[in-house]
């Protein structure tokens, strides 16, 4: 058992380790092992900590000896956070993010950085200022992004989990073309404190698991209010879910920008969902296809602001050192908010979010959750996209709704296409309603196991 | 060609007092301290740092704004005023632009007219800046201790029509927030400061000109405030006479004032496209005031008494003058020294009130103190060099230590002396001239 | 059709801080030329009585108490810096 030790999942792990059938030491030393074995081919993280010393845990709390990985756009006290920008190659942070300190707090264990798009911008992970990673299925695709070193490094077994961010669809997208559980949690129910900030009204930070149930152990973790972020709330008790649910499933999610196989492969997870009693039902969410307009007004905007801080003067290198992506963004987002543009572009997209935002709340008083697919696409090629901003930027138009209404989501892998490229099925609910999502995601992976499938690296 | 007009509108800047810094827990004190020891992520701006207001200041922001009789919108929201400078950690400043805590207030001169005040509103002061140099390299050295300070902003209408009116406004100003207590608007230490905006409405035959505004910065000092301003007045004039240059769009410069020189100098001409992109700042959520917690700051500012009620107070109560009021009220403590002497009152209203106008008595007594001094002034009649040398030599004699804890500072060694010489019924002389002899 | 001049990415790129070559402007002009014709579409959405939304989750009054915690040290504050000098953060000259 020892050398398959990193496959094991968080709870496995946990519990091995809590009835002492292995140590953390053991633990690690697999773990390490697997990195070793696999980055040359995949390059998921941009940090490894502690890479020679079998680590024996000795801080007790529910997760210890939970290593896991760390989305590079996280802050972490004296382990270098680069965002995977070049700008930041050597900083080192002198605090850790809330969300990380929880974990740890718990007795987790950081293993490393994750790379990512350069400050979480984009969808590919090929935006990242230190090489692109690659899919561990297929390593000629992209893992998808932002995440994507948070999602390949758990597809690869190089950690028991790891922490991702969603601005757009960042959790989503790289879980489901890496075939593992990725959850986007309502906007507030996890400190932003310490993440380094894209777009500070959609920016959540979230669990990426090999399985539901390993995401809803580090939600239960890292949600709740945080004095240092006033966007986060006091999380609400949980609420019991009802045994028959009724689904719905968006007409604009399976349109024509959807790729049939796809649309297949999420259909079938639907009807598994149906015979296990819950309901489907079509909906509509109308104002889906503006939502990327407002997305890319919004977000961008948030981000020209954020980015301002980076003057190479406490930190970090000077401002030629951001990467084209970020300058992109930087540019589109001074112009939406010139004072001549404003209302024509900001504040007209803000009030689109509204209607967005309505169309989730008119269709959550006919359903308990919604579902659809993550990504139009399987992951597609590196290089595919890359020098086409605007067609890599409609390549999220199924997640975007989810940050631009607040709502949490989940992505669990539902299948191959026919060249054994992953697929995610997302799920989505009301404000504060995690619970469904894990309750549904849960009794989907007791009857399936595209969960348990491993590339071969 | 003659000036028909001054127009003087006034920006002040006034830091709060409040214990820590307006987004963070780091000390708001920063004066004389080692640079950059009072800092945090949050203040300096660190990749994934956000900021929480200080309830605080927010309700001292409400506070002024009422004293000030102006409106408090239900709706209020920070914003992000974006703009690069080495002082701004984040590349923006989180202040209000669209909704301030409170607007249309007004403060009354002493000649009844009534300045417009626009808005209240609060944001977040920069880091300190340092120009040096450094091994021969002319160099900018930063401190942000400072950074992340609440600083209040107080913006009039162009109201002020002469620098007269400029420096009342600004001392009336100075004397309510000390008033209410919540800075202490020192300009010599930077916790008020003013950018006067100054143009001049001038007319030639049946025309009248307006001259481009002028922004006025770097004055530091309640003493600069007229001279900078009155320079500026005769350089717009003189100006216009020359350049015959009209106010336009876009035509706005900042100057700053050379106390050395005694000159304003061009700092920047021509608004630079400044296009501050300002938006609702999205890491802190908008503030709504309900009813009733609009009437609770109605009702705490009623508490407080404001430095021109208390001034018609002590008119019509004391039936003080205009001058003796103006001093007596210029700020609380010594209003409330006033009137602790007057309820011990033995020797009269106007007495106290001239002592402490005059300065006649020695500096750090106490309210009864002060009282036994003005007796003893009144029961001493005359005086001759000899009585009181006499006195001294005896003071010296019996009661060294009682000189010497006078000589060190010591107020309670005066109200000892003032005992002494009461006790002693042959002496009749007054106890300034004591003071005075004293060997020292 | 929004068409974005080289003129205007050099304003945005003053106000933006960025240093954009002749090359990299027409790039980014025909790029985010393409991104503004895309949000066009905006424009029919009818949002004559529609508030804008800047706060998703739609909280109000989070404040902090006026209460001090511990700074960072002057060497952690100047940590990351890349030019420092008796304890300040230096940079050229700005006047």
């Amino acid at each position: 058992m020892a050398d398959k030790l990193n496959q094991l999942t968080l709870k496995q792990a946990v519990e091995g380790l809590k009835e002492k059938k292995f140590s953390s030491a053991e633990l690690h030393q697999s773990i390490i092992k697997r990195i070793n074995e696999v980055e040359g081919k995949i390059f998921s993280f941009v940090e490894i900590v502690d890479k020679e010393n079998p680590k024996q845990i000795e801080k007790e709390g529910i997760l210890k000896g939970a290593f896991f990985a760390v989305k590079d756009v996280l802050s972490t006290k004296d382990i270098r956070s680069t965002a995977s920008s070049k700008i930041l190659a050597n900083y080192v942070p002198v605090y850790e993010a809330t969300v990380v300190k929880k974990l740890t707090d718990h007795g987790a264990e950081i293993i490393g950085k994750t790379n990512c798009d350069a400050f979480a911008f984009g969808a590919s992970t090929e935006n990242s200022g230190f090489g692109p990673t690659k899919n561990p299925w297929n390593t000629t695709k992209v893992p998808g992004g932002s995440s994507g070193g948070s999602a390949a490094a758990v597809a690869a077994d190089e950690c028991l989990f790891s922490l991702g961010t969603d601005t757009g669809g960042s959790i989503r997208q790289p879980a489901s073309f890496c075939s593992v559980t990725g959850l986007k949690p309502t906007f507030g129910a996890c400190s932003r404190f310490g993440l380094l900030a894209m777009a500070s009204s959609f920016d959540c930070p979230g669990p990426i698991g090999k399985t539901v149930e390993d995401c809803e152990i580090v939600f239960d973790i890292i949600k709740g209010k945080d004095e240092k972020d006033a966007t986060s709330v006091f999380y609400p008790k949980k609420k019991q879910v009802k045994k028959n649910l009724v689904i719905g499933l968006p007409k604009e999610f399976f349109g024509g920008g959807v790729e049939n196989e796809v649309k297949n492969l999420v259909s079938q997870a639907a009807k598994i969902l149906e015979k296990e009693g819950h309901r489907l039902v079509e909906i509509s969410l109308p104002n889906t296809s503006l939502a990327i307009s407002v997305y890319y007004i919004l977000v961008p905007s948030e981000i020209s602001s954020n980015m301002a801080r980076y003057d190479g003067i406490r930190f970090g290198s000077n401002r030629e050192s951001f990467e084209n992506e970020v300058k992109r963004r930087i540019m589109l987002g001074t112009y939406t908010l010139e004072s001549g543009y404003f209302d024509q572009y900001y504040l007209k997209a803000a009030k689109v979010r509204n209607l967005v935002k309505a169309d989730y709340l008119n269709a959550f008083e006919k359903v308990d959750l919604i579902l659809g697919p993550v990504s139009p696409t399987p992951p597609f090629g590196i290089g595919e996209l890359i020098n086409n901003p605007l067609k890599m930027y409609l390549s999220d138009v199924l997640t975007v709704g989810a940050n631009l209404a607040g709502i949490p989501g989940l992505s669990i892998p539902c299948g191959f296409t026919h060249d054994n490229l992953p697929v995610g099925l997302q799920l989505l609910s009301p404000h504060f309603s995690e619970e469904i999502l894990f309750d549904i995601g849960r009794q989907f992976q007791q009857i399936t196991d595209w969960h348990k499938r491993k590339p071969k690296l | 060609m003659e000036i028909t007009k001054i127009i003087i509108g006034l920006e002040v800047h006034i830091e709060l007092k409040t214990k820590s810094k307006m987004f963070c827990g780091c000390p708001a004190g920063h004066f004389a301290k080692q640079p950059n020891t009072q800092t945090c992520p949050v203040c300096l701006g660190l990749p994934g740092a956000l900021p929480v207001p200080n309830k605080k200041a927010i309700e001292w922001t409400i506070l002024l704004g009422l004293s000030l009789g102006g409106e408090i919108p239900k709706l209020s929201q920070f914003d992000r005023k974006n703009y690069f400078y080495p002082d701004l950690p984040k590349g923006y400043q989180i202040s209000q632009y669209k909704n301030p805590f409170s607007i249309n207030g007004s403060l009354c001169l002493d000649n009844d007219k009534k300045i417009k005040i626009k808005r209240v509103h609060l944001e977040e002061d920069t880091a300190k800046l340092l120009h040096e140099t450094v091994n021969g390299e002319k160099v900018s050295l930063i401190d942000f201790n400072r950074s992340g300070v609440p600083l209040v902003e107080i913006v009039s209408e162009p109201d002020l029509n002469s620098s007269d009116e400029a420096k009342e406004y600004l001392e009336k100003l100075q004397q309510l927030v000390r008033y209410l207590g919540i800075s202490d608007a020192d300009m010599e230490k930077g916790s008020m400061r003013c950018e006067p905006n100054i143009n001049l409405e001038i007319n030639e035959g049946d025309k009248s000109f307006f001259t481009p505004i002028v922004e006025l910065k770097n004055i530091n000092s309640f003493r600069f405030v007229k001279k900078a301003i009155d320079y500026e007045i005769h350089r717009q004039f003189e100006e216009f006479r020359e350049k015959r240059i009209e106010k336009a769009t876009g035509n706005k410069q900042t100057r700053g004032w050379d106390e050395a020189k005694q000159i304003t100098f061009l700092q920047r001409e021509k608004e630079e496209a400044n296009d501050y992109r300002y938006f609702p700042e999205p890491d802190i959520p908008p503030i709504e005031w309900s009813d009733e917690e609009i009437l609770n700051f109605k009702f705490q500012i009623s508490s407080y008494e404001l430095p021109w009620t208390k001034k018609q107070r002590f008119v019509d109560q004391y039936g003080l003058s205009d001058y003796q009021t103006n001093i007596l009220t210029e700020d609380r403590k010594t209003a409330d020294f006033f009137e602790e002497c007057v309820r011990l009152d033995k020797v009269g209203v106007i007495e106290i009130a001239n002592v402490i106008i005059n300065k006649r008595s020695p500096e750090g007594l106490s309210p009864d103190q002060l009282i036994g001094f003005i007796s003893a002034s009144k029961t001493t009649s005359w005086n001759s060099e000899k009585e009181i040398e006499k006195l001294i030599e005896k003071l010296l004699k019996e009661h060294p230590e009682v000189i010497e804890g006078y000589k060190k500072g010591k107020p309670q060694a005066l109200g000892m002396i003032i005992g002494l010489v009461k006790k002693d019924k042959n002496v009749l002389v007054s106890i300034d001239d004591i003071i005075k002899k004293i060997p020292l | 059709m929004a068409r974005l001049t080289k003129d205007e990415i050099k304003h945005i790129a003053k106000l933006a801080n960025l240093k954009v070559d002749d090359k990299q402007s027409a790039l980014f002009a025909e790029q985010l030329s393409a991104v503004l014709d895309y949000f066009a579409q905006l424009e029919k959405a009818p949002t004559d009585s529609v508030l804008p939304l800047f706060n998703v989750n739609e909280s109000k009054n989070v404040f902090r108490e006026d209460k001090v915690s511990p700074c960072l040290t002057q060497k952690e504050c100047l940590k990351n810096a890349k030019s420092i000098f008796n304890g300040y953060f230096k940079v050229k000259s700005i006047f």
